[in-house]
């Protein structure tokens, strides 16, 4: 057995498995790769649905789109979360990475995987979207890279659990595992679960692409694709999650404000995830409303809990350690002051605004089983999922680069002037994505659609002249968007490659357990009556608000439309 | 603080913050209407699905739509067959690579069975401006008792990816006002 190499980290303390560092590193890297062909990807397909513009043509415009889903929603995210998997298991445990051989044999199976489909979507027989719904058939290479990609990512989250057990059985903490590493076992958890799903829908729909199996019927189809497909948005919920705690911890020495509340908000993910594919189901005939109903609400309404609580407890713990270290005027004085030109914090509060506000209240109603009826496959649903995945997950995991590559890579941030703006570019494009691919779905326009002019339809329909209004404000949100993308790649690129590296610190023999000064964590934040976050409470009810009355409005709107039973 | 262990070994005994334990009843509440609000519409309100459903092939269900075309033609529209069946009958509209077929011509305020399915691909049946949406399958009817209470022309656009002519896959609704003749 190679022998472990550790260093200390010199800012947190932390024994860092030097094996467990370059995977960090490598699946940090590949995933932003992928992000930035999926952005380009992205970039076209905004400028193609922008009318005026009309960038690609028909069979580019399709590619394109189903690509951009692939390597930014699959790929870029996985790969980073895996990076997230390694470091919440090994780093904060400070225990060395179970095997670091299959970890790597995991690297290559996925990067193949990737690389695959992007092939045969790029050669243009397998123009299906990320989706693929059947009888749609692309070609069998396309299943099988992401089959493969599946199964190197499956294996790594055991690798993570196997982490996990070697980090107990060596001793290397002292108690129950952070409640970041907590997120992370629930991320990994629901990952087993998803590509589980993965698997079973897509070995059958493989071999129906080579001829063995005869048919895939296409609604069972959709309901497994998206047991895959909404729990891997779990997945990235729980990473994301995990990830505003550690930010808040790193940079601001924040302490969870109840650990019993915050993990069980992660464990609600974790048991009402099951058929979270029904909210993708509403308007599918041959699903009863009783199924339809129990799936979207008992299934997503507590694991919504589970959400509606870290929408809380988070910019709280925040609060509680601003308000202990002196900000302590008015309501708001805490976030104020709040280090804001750190491109960490300023991403995590952002991401963690936009996911509450335009990713999850969207979300909600939406899956609510009737009102989904005007918003099916409308660009409300993008815009809703842009808000979820790329305001939400996305700007969390760049912003948790910015801490990785200094402590984990041990570079230097190259142009902190521009990284500092980053976080700021990438979220005000974001947030116009969604809420202006929202408001074009509102007033009926198609998702994946090439074209609303209708030029070379036999029958034509005519848009409201609001609807080209919102897509060509889409095209400049996307402009800015990839602005901010492209900056975070050429960044962290840069930096992690050719930053000014950052000295160790060797490691002495004995694993260090306590957490040391120079970061220490606030103290207690007082017995169970005297915690005061009111600027947070004021938050909370103006999301709470906001959330009422949109739910209230949306059914408003759904009586408006021709009776149905 | 989240990076380290927690500090008390034994945090489940630590008693929760009372604005934390507020939060959590209103939210756990605010699901608890949401969910039931989607009952309450089922019996109080005027849209929603009747979960009747049927299996059926693209030979059997063209079939019906021919005969039904067959029945209650009244005109055609750029060679597309326009069927005015009578109130309260099955009506029948597919969607197939790309076109949606036939047009359908209602009376305002009158209601018809609705059925929709697909010959080849998953549709998605877009009614605008109405913005009704509805996944159309292959293999699958499905039927819907649908009142237009609006009249005039209106637009059936497919909004689920369908092949290189998806947005060339269009279709046409007329209502009439009998009174007004419109």
């Amino acid at each position: 057995m190679a022998q472990e190499k550790f260093r200390i980290c010199p800012t947190t303390g932390l024994r860092v498995d030097l094996s467990a560092q370059t995977l960090i590193k490598w699946n940090a890297v590949a995933g932003i790769v992928f992000l930035a062909i999926g952005g380009l990807f992205g970039l076209s397909v905004a400028l193609t649905r922008w009318p005026a513009v009309h960038l690609l043509p028909m069979d580019w415009f399709y590619l394109a789109l189903t690509a951009h889903g692939l390597d930014v929603l699959l790929l870029w995210i996985i790969f980073f979360e895996i990076a997230v998997l390694y470091f919440a298991g090994a780093v904060l445990l400070g225990s060395r990475l179970a095997a670091p051989r299959i970890a790597w044999t995991a690297f290559v199976m996925m990067l193949i995987g990737g690389i695959t489909t992007n092939i045969a979507v790029l050669q243009g027989g397998s123009t299906v979207m990320f989706t693929s719904y059947v009888p749609m058939k692309a070609a069998p290479h396309f299943y099988l890279g992401l089959i493969l990609f599946a199964v190197g990512a499956l294996i790594a989250v055991f690798v993570f659990f196997g982490t996990l057990v070697v980090a107990k059985e060596e001793r290397t903490y002292k108690g129950s595992l952070p409640l970041v590493t907590f997120g992370a076992v629930t991320a990994a958890i629901i990952a087993v679960f998803t590509l589980a799903c993965g698997a079973i829908i897509l070995i059958p729909t493989f071999l129906w692409s080579v001829g063995v199996v005869n048919a895939i019927d296409p609604l069972m189809y959709k309901l497994i694709w998206w047991g895959m497909g909404h729990s891997s948005q779990q997945i990235n919920v729980s990473a994301h999650v995990a990830i505003w705690y550690a930010i808040a911890a790193i940079v601001l020495g924040a302490k969870p404000i109840s650990e019993k509340v915050s993990r069980t908000a992660f464990l609600l993910y974790i048991f009402f995830l099951q058929l979270a594919s029904a909210h993708h189901l509403m308007v599918e005939p041959g699903l009863s409303s009783e199924w339809k109903i129990f799936n979207t609400s008992y299934a997503m309404y507590l694991a919504v809990l589970g959400s509606m609580i870290h929408g809380m407890t988070v910019p709280g713990s925040i609060e509680a350690a601003q308000r202990a270290k002196g900000f302590d005027r008015g309501l708001f004085q805490w976030l104020r002051k709040a280090p804001w030109g750190n491109p960490a914090f300023a991403g995590m509060f952002l991401s963690l605004v936009m996911f509450g506000f335009l990713g999850g209240i969207s979300g909600v109603v939406m899956g609510t089983e009737q009102i989904n009826m005007i918003m099916h496959n409308t660009l409300y649903v993008p815009g809703h999922f842009h808000g979820t995945v790329v305001a939400g997950t996305t700007l969390a995991f760049m912003a948790v680069t910015y801490l990785l590559i200094p402590l984990i890579m041990q570079r230097e941030i190259r142009f902190p002037r521009l990284a500092r703006w980053q976080p700021y570019i990438f979220a005000i494009g974001v947030a116009g994505i969604s809420l202006f691919m929202m408001g074009a779905g509102t007033l009926g326009v198609p998702r994946r659609h090439w074209d609303i002019t209708f030029a070379d339809a036999l029958t034509k329909y005519e848009f409201p002249s609001s609807a080209f209004l919102l897509l060509g404000l889409n095209g400049i949100a996307a402009i800015c968007a990839a602005l901010g993308g492209a900056l975070y790649v050429f960044i962290a690129v840069s930096s992690v490659f050719f930053g000014k590296r950052i000295a160790d610190v060797p490691a002495t023999s004995a694993p260090r357990v306590a957490p040391p000064v120079p970061l220490s964590p606030v103290g207690t934040y007082g017995s169970a009556g005297t915690l005061r976050i009111p600027g947070t409470v004021v938050l909370v009810g103006v999301f709470f608000v906001a959330f009422v009355l949109y739910y209230f409005v949306n059914w408003k709107y759904l009586a408006e439309i021709w009776p149905l039973r | 603080m989240a990076i380290f262990p927690p500090a008390e070994r034994i945090w489940w005994h630590q008693p929760i913050h009372r604005v934390e334990l507020i939060w959590i009843i209103v939210a756990f509440l605010w699901g608890l209407v949401m969910f039931f609000m989607m009952i309450y519409w089922h019996a109080a309100g005027q849209q929603n699905l009747s979960n009747e459903s049927y299996r059926t092939t693209p030979e059997a269900y063209s079939a019906k739509t021919e005969a039904m075309i067959a029945k209650y033609k009244v005109r055609e529209d750029n060679g597309i067959p326009v069927v005015k069946p009578p109130a309260g009958s099955d009506v029948y509209l597919l969607g197939r690579v790309w076109m949606w077929y036939p047009q359908l011509e209602f009376e305002k305020g009158q209601s018809y069975r609705l059925h929709l399915s697909s010959l080849d691909l998953q549709h998605g049946f877009s009614l605008q401006p109405v913005n009704l949406n509805l996944q159309v399958h292959p293999g699958y009817e499905m039927v819907l008792t649908i009142t237009p209470t609006s009249a005039g022309q209106f637009g059936i656009v497919c909004n689920e990816f369908c092949g290189l002519g998806h947005h060339t896959m269009t279709g046409r609704i007329y209502v009439v006002d009998r009174h007004t003749g419109t």
